[in-house]
């Protein structure tokens, strides 16, 4: 983890680096507002805005009916006219009715004659909160695919706030994917003076000479522990977390590659038409001649997020299928 | 329109403007169909055949910093804005001068700095969009209002309904419109919904509506006026239905023979070119020779526009990876 050299006296937590980010980013530039569905008073499904809307009022903390694809909209026509809206997804499953507005009008604006849309739309995402199919979903990979976007799913408290600002001061539409089962189970020192985390750069979580395990969002952790175990075994696994999926940082990714030879790539989205395969493909045809052997996916199985704990476990990816992986990989 | 109004409320010279851009536009919509059949365009060409009046009387009743999100047959507008018949021509013709510069085509163009919010075929997807226009202007506390629009068909989509409601809750600045043509491509309004009034979707919202004669265009103005002075002064949002007839196919290439035949007889004496000279001439603002005179003038306008057109270049290929993303300064102050 990034770690900064000023440092404050308490440690932060990922939820609170990202109120932390709205809330410097609403003071630093007037034209910042949020929107979102019970933001206001209440603070948030989630309390990302908790004291939000006595501070700046229900105009910069607008409360919306539940309605994702109006309000989607309404987010992209007041950025058109100069404004900087920041959208709360309440769970990242709910984007899926604001789609045509994201892919349709948000990416193909600019594109098509001319039009910026700096928008943020925050949605909360992942598993492990017993949250069952529709509270659960990873569903950046739908949006992958779609030109025009730029999508961020941070690990750390650091990044968190880092990109956010950095989403939030970017002329494009941004989808900012937070990982909401490390909301408060992470926490760091973070800078008291005002930074970012530059979209489209990867960061090495972990360097390590034997394999490259390439992920983002709440599975770093998941790798980094893996890591510990593969070591007493004698097994470096390099961490990339991707950080920013659009823009790719490939140099990144393929410098990682030509170093170790070797590759997995672990993601929380389930597995068929995933990003994973899209990096796998990437590196195939970039990286082919360093490749000591096949490139290896962890992801879930083609299925829905399930409810019950069981279930959920077995969906899950977990630290003993990546050392199972690495294992198979060392063989080559 | 009753005369002694028209004469009461609507200056002499804006009317005499909205008859040459009623001219204009014809002019200019009969010479992008021609060059489709001709061959030289290629794609989809949607006209506002018949149904003139609606743009031009709406965008003739907003100011200049008002913005417009246009339905597909809303030609009057862009010419209003200042598109010129030279640009539309050549973004028919995927040349490198229409304001997409080849990037997508027909009517699907926009341009902030005049007002335009580029069109979406998901028809009202753009209806969410310019309620927050409106609440960009309501937050900045600006005096500005948008306009926006769909067909009939349109207004069976969530979008909408998602729109009227946003915009009704938190009284923004905007005016909904329904360009009610009676067919979204071949289905009739029956098959679309179970009322015959678009209007009355209004009232679930909370939001006042009005039924306007879509081929008269100082009704349209009129109306149109009405609704921006309201939203203008911070009273809310109003919902126009304008009654109108597509008097052809969906697009250029269908023959619409599903349309019976006595409905568009019967609309064709609704023509609204000839019911605006009809007004003119009760006024005492203009005859024969000045109608023939402006369309001269409109004629003129299209035949430089078409030689503009065709000699501009069209786009290199790898143009197509130009612009997907967009940079600071070109985001709106």
């Amino acid at each position: 983890m990034t770690t900064a050299t000023a440092a404050q006296e308490t440690q932060t937590t990922y939820v609170d680096a990202i109120s932390q980010a709205l809330d410097e980013e609403m003071r630093r530039d007037e034209r910042v507002f949020l929107m979102g569905e019970d933001i206001g008073a209440y603070g948030g499904a989630f309390k990302v805005t908790d004291g939000f809307f006595k501070k700046y009022g229900e105009w910069r903390v607008l409360d919306t009916p539940l309605s994702e694809s109006g309000f989607v909209g309404a987010a992209i026509g007041a950025a058109m006219m100069g404004l900087r809206p920041v959208v709360e997804m309440q769970f990242a499953d709910f984007i899926s009715c604001a789609f045509d507005q994201i892919t349709e009008v948000a990416a193909k604006n600019h594109y098509r004659w001319g039009a910026a849309v700096p928008l943020v739309i925050r949605a909360p995402f992942g598993g492990g909160v017993h949250g069952g199919p529709f509270h659960s979903e990873c569903p950046e990979g739908w949006f992958f695919h779609s030109p025009g976007l730029k999508i961020v799913a941070p690990s750390t408290p650091y990044d968190a706030k880092g990109l956010l600002k950095a989403a939030i001061r970017d002329p494009n539409p941004v989808l900012y994917f937070e990982h909401k089962f490390l909301y408060r189970r992470i926490k760091a020192i973070l800078p008291q003076e005002d930074y970012i985390v530059p979209l489209g750069k990867a960061d090495v979580k972990r360097p390590g000479r034997d394999m490259s395990l390439i992920t983002y969002g709440a599975m770093v952790h998941l790798a980094l522990e893996a890591a510990e175990v593969l070591q007493q075994e004698g097994i470096e696994l390099e961490v990339v977390d991707l950080r920013t999926l659009i823009p790719l940082d490939k140099e990144t990714l393929y410098a990682s590659v030509r170093k170790t030879s070797k590759a997995i790539i672990l993601h929380e989205d389930n597995k068929t038409g995933g990003i994973g395969a899209e990096i796998s493909a990437l590196l195939t045809e970039e990286c082919f001649d360093c490749l000591d052997g096949p490139i290896l996916r962890i992801a879930p199985p083609d299925t829905p997020v399930p409810f019950s704990t069981p279930l959920e476990e077995f969906f899950l990816p977990k630290v003993s299928d990546i050392v199972a992986a690495a294992r198979k990989l060392a063989a080559y | 329109m009753d005369q002694a109004v028209v004469a009461q409320d609507i200056k002499r010279s804006d009317l005499l403007d909205m008859y040459f851009y009623l001219r204009l536009t014809r002019s200019l919509e009969d010479r992008i169909t021609a060059l489709y059949r001709q061959g030289r365009i290629v794609g989809g060409v949607y006209t506002s055949h018949g149904m003139e009046a609606i743009a031009v009387g709406y965008a003739s009743a907003l100011q200049p910093d008002d913005v417009i999100a246009p339905f597909h047959r809303d030609m009057g507008a862009f010419l209003i804005r200042g598109f010129s018949p030279g640009e539309i021509i050549a973004q028919y013709l995927g040349k490198q001068a229409g304001p997409t510069k080849g990037k997508d085509g027909n009517v699907h163009m926009g341009d902030l700095k005049r007002g335009m919010i580029g069109f979406v075929s998901h028809l009202a997807d753009n209806m969410p969009v310019a309620a927050g226009a409106a609440l960009a202007f309501k937050i900045r506390g600006e005096s500005r209002v948008a306009f926006a629009g769909t067909g009939d068909g349109g207004t069976s989509r969530g979008d909408f309904h998602e729109a009227m409601n946003f915009a009704a809750v938190r009284k923004l600045p905007v005016v909904f419109f329904c360009t009610n043509n009676q067919y979204a491509y071949s289905t009739p309004i029956r098959y679309q919904m179970a009322i015959t009034d678009v209007v009355e979707r209004a009232k679930a919202y909370g939001m006042p509506g009005e039924i306007v004669d879509g081929n008269d265009v100082a009704a349209v103005y009129l109306a149109s006026r009405r609704a921006i002075a309201k939203a203008r002064s911070g009273d809310g949002p109003t919902f126009l239905e304008f009654k109108t007839m597509r008097m052809h196919g969906h697009s250029a290439h269908d023959s619409a023979t599903y349309v019976p035949r006595q409905l568009l007889d019967d609309w064709k004496t609704k023509d609204p070119i000839v019911r605006a000279e009809q007004l003119l001439m009760q006024l005492g603002y203009g005859d024969e020779s000045y109608f023939h005179e402006v369309g001269e003038r409109a004629k003129k306008d299209v035949d430089a526009g078409t030689e503009f057109a065709e000699q501009s270049p069209l786009p290199e290929g790898r143009e197509t990876l130009v612009g997907v993303f967009a940079t600071e300064d070109e985001v709106l102050p």
